[in-house]
């Protein structure tokens, strides 16, 4: 089954650029990347840019309507995703908790749909 | 067991005692929670009639098994996407084939050829991925067997709004990909502990609520105790899952004399001990001794053991205190909650004096996390009172009764601010 991880942490929370918690935190996600890779999990990962940069479309009445930001103001912004293999939610489990950002975000673990 | 008598009976008994066993197979078997269920159900009504008609299989059991496997198969077929199911299929016609290869229905489901499968199903219950509601729901409905308007009478929920959540929870469980193992042993310990948490609160759901008008709950406290007896039979080694049955059983034997006839609840020093549940004492007692040289302690058999220690003694007077204040401590290593330091302070009190007591609850409330905790001031307010500092007492008394929150609880508070009011020394200090 896919699954796709969904990253959500505060921005600002979290190791910063710039500190040496950072170097770790990346290496971190390169050693995350090269387990999933090598346990033939990894299906598809980015990192997305901040949510500063975000627009939102929305299409009413035909016509497009674009606003600035993100869709919904939380607190938690998603800074980005993988999409892992797994043989069930339990692996899937195992997988997302080793996400660097889960130690201070938190991962939306939802299985991709399949139209049969 | 009791002979079978009418198909109508055997099948209630049936269900009662096996549907747990049934269903888990079927469920490992299809891979689908809700197909299973509904071909089980279709195989009941099937067996209903056919019972009437033919008289009783050898196995009421396993020729459920084996025609809820064909009504599975029926389902599969009509399904619209009938060809994306040709693997499910086979699977099942495989299984049949393997039946009728081997031996008749009339195989028990003891028989090895069918193997257990409720351990998986209860950890796909209990499940940290679903809501704790619906664990237990979803618990007592699989592996319990109740039926979906039972639960929602415990939950006092409606029936409906029940239905729908445990509709929603297979979903879940199918959808999201919840798997029907035994968890790694990474996770083990942790997902051993969710299944235990989701029986103790099925228990105490019954516990608590024995005091009231709805009978059904008492129901609760039995079934739990059934869980704990399947689990414990499935995980031997785990000591933690005898220490829990061992602590409902010895909660339990004291099921009767817990309320007075107007259902209010009777503290341990004033119940009437001649009328405990012996059977339940020894039962719990048996698997502590068992379970307690192996040196994996945990909370549930440190609670069961000071339950064990209250069951065996002859009167309040005679308890050992001593050793209910070395178990509260050691339970305090495991979970330092207030909760057990509280305890553990009124046993030292009794097992010492009133004044150590109370030394060591002001040292549990010495970061001030208990000032507002009703339990904290009730249990300081009985410590002075034994201590002779009646005004102290009665300070504390009213603490507790502005912070309780619960009538019955009020009441008795009150009752006792009243009896330390009304003694000698109150009056002339």
């Amino acid at each position: 089954m896919q699954y796709m991880c969904l990253i959500y942490s505060t921005e600002g929370v979290g190791p910063q650029p710039g500190t040496p918690e950072f170097g770790a935190f990346m290496q971190g996600y390169a050693d995350f990347g090269q387990t999933v890779q090598k346990a033939g999990k990894f299906v598809a990962g980015d990192a997305l840019q901040p949510v500063s940069t975000a627009t939102s479309v929305a299409v009413r009445d035909g016509k497009a309507e674009t606003t600035d930001g993100p869709f919904a103001e939380t607190k938690e912004q998603l800074g980005g995703y993988y999409i892992l293999d797994c043989e069930d939610l339990d692996e899937a489990i195992k997988y997302a908790a080793m996400i660097p950002s889960a130690a201070h975000g938190r991962v939306e673990v939802r299985p991709v749909m399949i139209f049969d | 067991m009791l002979p079978l008598s009418t198909p109508k009976q055997a099948i209630e008994r049936t269900v009662r005692e096996e549907w747990g066993r049934i269903l888990a197979s079927l469920v490992k078997s299809i891979g689908d929670f809700q197909l299973a269920e509904d071909s089980l159900q279709e195989a009941l009504t099937v067996a209903l009639d056919n019972w009437n008609k033919k008289g009783l299989p050898k196995s009421p059991a396993a020729w459920l098994l084996t025609t809820a496997r064909r009504k599975a198969i029926d389902r599969l077929r009509r399904d619209k996407n009938f060809s994306s199911k040709q693997k499910e299929i086979a699977y099942l016609m495989d299984l049949e084939n393997m039946d009728k290869g081997g031996r008749e229905t009339s195989a028990s489901v003891d028989d090895p050829e069918i193997p257990d499968k409720r351990l998986e199903m209860i950890f796909t219950c209990c499940h940290p991925a679903l809501e704790q509601k619906t664990r237990i729901a979803l618990t007592l409905r699989t592996l319990g067997g109740l039926t979906t308007e039972e639960i929602a009478a415990a939950f006092l929920d409606r029936p409906q709004a029940m239905a729908q959540r445990l509709v929603r929870a297979k979903n879940k469980i199918k959808l999201a990909g919840i798997p029907y193992e035994i968890p790694d042993m990474d996770v083990l310990p942790e997902r051993i502990s969710s299944v235990l948490s989701v029986i103790y609160l099925i228990f105490n759901e019954g516990y608590s609520a024995s005091s009231g008008d709805r009978p059904v709950r008492s129901d609760l406290c039995d079934e739990a105790i059934r869980l704990a007896r399947i689990i414990t039979q499935l995980l031997p080694n785990e000591a933690e899952v005898a220490g829990l049955l061992a602590l409902m059983l010895l909660h339990d034997s004291r099921r009767l004399t817990r309320t007075d006839g107007s259902g209010a609840l009777i503290a341990l020093q004033h119940q009437n001990r001649r009328r405990w549940d012996r059977g339940k004492i020894n039962q719990g007692v048996r698997l502590l001794h068992d379970v307690l040289p192996r040196q994996h302690l945990g909370p549930y058999q440190l609670q069961a053991a000071i339950s064990a220690v209250h069951a065996q003694s002859e009167s309040w007077e005679a308890t050992d205190w001593a050793q209910v204040q070395a178990l509260y401590a050691l339970l305090y290593q495991i979970t330092p909650t207030p909760v057990v330091r509280l305890n553990q302070a009124l046993a030292l009190s009794y097992a010492n004096s009133p004044q150590e007591g109370l030394h060591m609850l002001r040292e549990a409330a010495g970061d001030g996390v208990l000032e507002n905790y009703q339990p904290f001031h009730a249990a300081k307010a009985d410590l002075l009172l034994r201590n002779g500092q009646i005004e102290e007492a009665m300070n504390s008394y009213r603490r507790a009764i502005e912070l309780s929150d619960n009538l019955s609880e009020r009441r008795f508070l009150e009752q006792k601010l009243d009896d330390v009011s009304n003694t000698p020394s109150a009056r002339w200090s």
